[in-house]
């Protein structure tokens, strides 16, 4: 999911695990008392290297998460969508600037996340590389990707690291609307002609498994978050916050007359959990390994908007240039 | 990419008059009209607030956390500035 970047092995060297033991001491029984550290208390340098590395894949998912839905701007079928996913897009484009934010507040500049992005180097979430292929994957990005997306962001408000957790508050305030607009459109189609009706299927049929890999790999086959816990940077694990997301959604696609494209899905009566069947976790890999339906796309997407805004950024920085010199001149002639 | 020569700007919101500016988050932004348009975009699309300011970062000055016992010991060792601090007869009654 967002916290896909905590189901890997930390790939730093082991120079910077001998930390001050008094200080790593006193830092953990602060996260242990639920006290935040903000971004100049002491931490250590694990801690940081795996938030910096976190909150950046977060950022990049909820930047290049604008593309897959990008993509229908122009073919919404209404002005009111039109203006709707627009709305939900930018409020996207804000949660990455929340986000780079937050991980500039550990050391690490906007600039090399940024080309850590371009080059392939950084990852972001896996969902983000598959099309969009008709409209009503909007509402099934909505309702399941926001959806799936909030599941994991709720316990990240109480992260131990102040300024993500700050970020997260912000972001949640908004993933609501980007939820219910999606399950909006669901509803609509869901009960429109039986050609809606067929769209919605389809959409629900492509997201649903993508959406709960979402979560990442069974906690049985992750065992790196286990320090994500200690530290409270991470609340739940991978199979708890999947869970908690099929049970939530069963009975709304119900609602919809919809069918979850999963026929092993059964009622368990003595947990109350809604059990999934088994997940295609090599589809996963592939596409986590780049070879994803639109893992090419989506990058050389994002390269070519930063290549073709470079002219702007210049213009800006020109303008901004020549008003500061005139303002000096004024200053010096008075 | 140019991304490093601009500069970061810490973002306060006012949410409405009789309230205080608060610190909302940071951006990048080459000067001050920039700064304010990009906060006016980013940190209020859904009426957040009527007042905006926007502070370069470099302009701040923090204190030190690795002094914050030292740097603020003077309020905790002078109990006698809460006014708990004093014990008022029950006869005299709220004061
Ligand atoms: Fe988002
Ligand atoms: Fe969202």
């Amino acid at each position: 999911m967002y916290t896909q970047a905590l189901n890997d092995k930390d790939p730093s060297p082991a120079e910077d695990t001998i930390e001050d033991p008094v200080l790593a001491e006193r830092f953990q029984s602060r996260i242990d008392q639920e006290l935040r550290i903000e971004a100049n208390d002491w931490m250590p340098a694990a801690y940081r290297r795996t938030l910096q590395r976190q909150i950046a894949q977060h950022a990049h998912s909820e930047v290049i998460g604008m593309q897959p839905e990008g993509n229908w701007l122009t073919r919404a079928p209404t002005l009111k969508r039109k203006a709707i996913l627009l709305a939900k897009i930018q409020d996207e484009a804000g949660h990455g600037l929340y986000l780079y934010s937050a991980a500039e507040t550990l050391g690490i500049s906007r600039e090399e996340m940024e080309s850590q992005l371009l080059t392939g180097k950084a990852r972001y979430s896996s969902i983000f590389n598959y099309p969009t292929l008709n409209w009503a994957d909007m509402g099934a990005i909505g309702w399941l990707v926001d959806g799936a997306a909030i599941m994991n962001q709720v316990p990240l408000c109480r992260c131990s690291y102040g300024p993500y957790a700050r970020a997260m508050v912000r972001v949640c305030k908004e993933e609501s609307f980007h939820q219910r607009q999606g399950y909006d459109i669901m509803t609509q189609m869901a009960k429109g002609t039986a050609a809606q009706k067929a769209m919605a299927q389809d959409a629900l049929n492509r997201t649903w498994w993508p959406s709960i890999m979402m979560f990442g790999p069974h906690d049985s086959d992750s065992s790196h978050s286990e320090q994500s816990m200690a530290w409270k940077i991470k609340r739940f694990s991978n199979d708890d916050l999947r869970q908690k997301f099929i049970n939530a959604t069963v009975p709304q696609a119900e609602y919809l007359g919809l069918t979850i494209p999963d026929p092993d899905l059964k009622f368990n009566e003595e947990t109350g959990n809604w059990e999934s069947g088994p997940i295609d976790w090599d589809e996963f890999k592939q596409v986590l390994a780049g070879n994803g339906p639109c893992n090419h796309l989506r990058l050389s997407t994002r390269q070519r908007a930063v290549a073709e805004g470079e002219w702007v950024r210049e213009a800006a920085a020109a303008h901004a240039a020549k008003q500061s010199a005139r303002a000096t001149n004024k200053e010096e002639a008075a | 990419m140019n991304l490093k020569d601009t500069p970061l700007w810490e973002v306060f919101v006012r949410s409405k008059n009789g309230l205080s500016h608060q610190h909302v988050g940071s951006l990048h932004a080459v000067d001050a009209t920039m700064a304010l348009q990009n906060a006016r975009d980013v940190y209020t699309r859904r009426a957040e607030g009527i007042s905006l300011w926007v502070v370069p970062s470099n302009a701040i000055t923090a204190s030190d956390p690795v002094d914050r016992g030292e740097f603020f010991e003077p309020t905790a060792s002078k109990v006698y500035r809460h006014p708990t601090f004093y014990e008022i007869p029950d006869e005299v009654g709220h004061m």
